[in-house]
């Protein structure tokens, strides 16, 4: 992989074509998205035929099909492309601070402060308090791990892989820590935790979309004004210093797009792995390294993944629901694998 | 450090000391006491009829060993796998070995008719082995030389792998709550001494073939090139400790599933008292690692009690400060 997208200059000839070509192509994944999202919102474990589908959607009134789809159905779908959106561009914006291309919010222990902060909140609560609350914790454990990451990783400055070695340390130790509290809470609520712990979208509601739509609000447009740095800082520190960045406080407002985008995902969704580690590389190959339209490709692409496994978790195993996070990491983890292989030779 | 063979020596034996203690120790402590007097009796004299004896004889003494000999082999197999990779946060636990056994006893436990250690031993060392494998092949870089973060982050992607595909597993099949969660959390209770015995002859080819190489493995750390020295391709000796490393670590899962950590940890304290030099290193990473556990076991049954607590959470606790400290200290 070169650095070449981001080193074009304006005025170079192929400039216009490259963008023009990047629409294009972020063009097609929208309308593919819509168009995924027609087909799950017609599929389910109730038989529906898409017209009935079209009625409901366009007349929302007291029938069977309108609950099941407006109620039912359109919530998860939204909230799944939602969460794959936000996970994607998190794994985005961090392997680009860390410049390295294996790095994910999972890897670097965000992911598993958030478990860790649900899996306690299910174990002391149980059923007892309103289960409203478990995004709320989950969101916090990911904010608090974050933070951990970064003042055990600070040694006069961040040095991005020091942060990586910082996180996966202590991503063990709360996933040890995770461990114990399934271990010694009762079965049914530690059955609860695991599904939550693989990730699903199961009894999505439209309170969750709402939930979550606040921090990609915020997160995104934060993120996309960092652009310009963020490509200077793909050549390096010391070259994005010659360049005039505050290369230490564009790092941080980076992070913490990062974390708030992955922490509100796995609050609403669990931990669904590998889709901010592999999205960001899919459509790093379909419109290549410029941040500002890497991120919202990587999002276009998670939204995809996210929504086709939750649809196959759904309806391939009825009258079983299963995790989404089950066809996640079923194809995530041999494209990871792949990847791996493929980027072997470089030195990072 | 101990620099001379006298002190060593001492030394050795020191941990030795401190192997025996932490044993009897792990025998004798717990929700029931237990008199040293009755711990000889039921070793010399055992009797079904008391309670105590039952104890000692089915819980308390396969558990001690089991913590000394699963203790013993993750040491070793860490101390290995940082000589070959030059890496110091190189451990079976780190790189996805021990979590690519517990994968394939996961699916030989629920999937297939296999129940005891001795039977499903196969699939963990299948396992450790794909896993070695995916771990050396995707690290390689363009001289084939492994660098340090990649390796770590290998080796990470690699477990969250496994651990996601068990845990898929285990939501299909609820049957195998239970099982899975024992290998997902690392524990030596509740197992009996005589499916211990069958491993051995793993354990034994295993230190074989470490004490055969222990100079070529001194010749690895001062390069490639002085293993040619001894006759040997630098190539055939890291696949020789490479099948060192599967052995113990796959048995190893077999017996506790996945305990992290001691394959990281032990070998750095070792060669802090010891030194590099594997003629000495090795024992004693076998010693200290067989102490911490048999002392975290101890440990974890007064974290929480009267609940067991698994002891992969202890040495993960532990650990993890000891990781961050060394991730902090590397210049990177």
């Amino acid at each position: 992989m070169t650095h070449s997208a981001s080193l074009r200059q304006p005025g170079d000839g192929p400039l216009d074509a490259h963008r023009t070509r990047d629409l294009g192509i972020a063009t097609l994944l929208g309308l593919l998205l819509l168009a995924s999202m027609g087909l799950s919102l017609g599929l389910g474990s109730f038989p529906t035929s898409f017209g009935e589908v079209g009625q409901a959607l366009a007349t929302p009134e007291d029938s069977d099909i309108a609950f099941i789809v407006w109620e039912l159905r359109l919530p998860r779908i939204v909230l799944a492309v939602l969460v794959g959106a936000a996970l994607a561009m998190a794994g985005a914006i961090l392997q680009g601070i860390v410049r390295n291309p294996l790095a994910s919010p999972d890897v670097i222990g965000i992911t598993s402060g958030a478990a860790l902060a649900a899996v306690a909140f299910l174990a002391l609560f149980g059923t007892g308090l309103s289960i409203h609350w478990l995004p709320a914790s989950a969101l916090l454990g990911a904010l608090l791990a974050a933070m951990l990451v970064f003042l055990l990783a600070w040694k006069r400055g961040i040095s991005p892989s020091r942060m990586v070695l910082v996180g996966i340390g202590l991503s063990a130790a709360m996933g040890a820590m995770t461990t114990l509290l399934i271990v010694i809470s009762d079965d049914a609520a530690a059955m609860v935790a695991y599904v939550w712990l693989t990730g699903s979208l199961y009894a999505a509601q439209w309170q969750d979309v709402l939930g979550l739509l606040p921090w990609l609000l915020v997160a995104v447009p934060l993120c996309l004004t960092q652009a310009r740095h963020m490509d200077a800082m793909a050549l390096g520190d010391q070259v994005a210093q010659g360049l005039g960045v505050n290369v230490l406080r564009s790092r941080l407002l980076l992070m913490a797009c990062s974390v708030a985008l992955a922490g509100a995902a796995v609050a609403f969704a669990g931990g669904l792995s590998f889709v901010g580690l592999i999205a960001p590389h899919i459509a790093a190959r379909l419109v290549g390294r410029g941040f500002a339209r890497l991120v919202p490709a990587a999002a276009l692409v998670g939204a995809l993944i996210v929504l086709y496994a939750d649809l196959l978790g759904r309806v391939a195993f009825l009258p079983k629901d299963l995790p989404a996070g089950i066809f996640v990491s079923g194809v995530g983890a041999p494209f990871f694998v792949y990847l791996l292989h493929r980027t072997r030779y470089q030195n990072h | 450090m101990l620099n001379h063979g006298v002190s060593r020596g001492a030394g050795l034996l020191l941990g030795l000391v401190l192997v025996a203690a932490a044993f009897v120790a792990s025998v004798m402590l717990g929700t029931t006491q237990i008199a040293p007097a009755t711990f000889a009796q039921a070793l010399v004299h055992y009797d079904p009829a008391r309670v105590a004896h039952i104890i000692i004889r089915t819980e308390r003494l396969p558990r001690a060993v089991i913590a000394a000999l699963v203790g013993a082999s993750l040491a070793i197999a860490g101390a290995l796998m940082q000589t070959m990779t030059r890496n110091p946060l190189a451990s079976p636990g780190i790189l996805g070995i021990n979590a690519g056994a517990m994968f394939f006893v996961v699916i030989a436990v629920s999937l297939l008719p296999l129940h005891t250690p001795a039977d499903y031993v196969w699939a963990a060392l299948l396992g450790a082995l794909v896993a070695a494998c995916l771990v050396v092949v995707l690290s390689r870089g363009r001289q084939g030389e492994l660098s340090p973060l990649r390796v770590v982050l290998a080796g990470v992607a690699i477990t969250a792998m496994f651990v996601s595909f068990s845990q898929g597993l285990l939501i299909i099949d609820r049957q195998s709550f239970e099982s899975v969660l024992y290998w997902l959390a690392g524990s030596v209770s509740g197992r009996e001494l005589s499916l211990v015995v069958p491993l051995l002859p793993l354990y034994g080819g295993a230190l074989l073939l470490c004490a055969l190489l222990v100079r070529h493995a001194n010749a690895l750390l001062l390069g490639d090139d002085m293993v040619k020295g001894l006759g040997m391709r630098a190539g055939t000796i890291k696949l020789l400790l490479g099948l060192a490393v599967i052995l113990l670590a796959g048995s190893s899962v077999a017996l506790a599933g996945m305990i992290g950590f001691v394959g990281l940890i032990v070998p750095h304290m070792a060669r802090g008292i010891f030194g590099v030099d594997h003629r000495w290193l090795l024992p004693a990473c076998a010693l200290l690692g067989a102490s911490l556990l048999l002392l975290a076991d101890v440990a974890s049954r007064f974290l929480m009690p009267p609940q067991d607590v698994p002891v992969g959470v202890m040495t993960a606790l532990v650990g993890t400060p000891f990781f961050i400290y060394l991730a902090r200290r590397k210049q990177a």
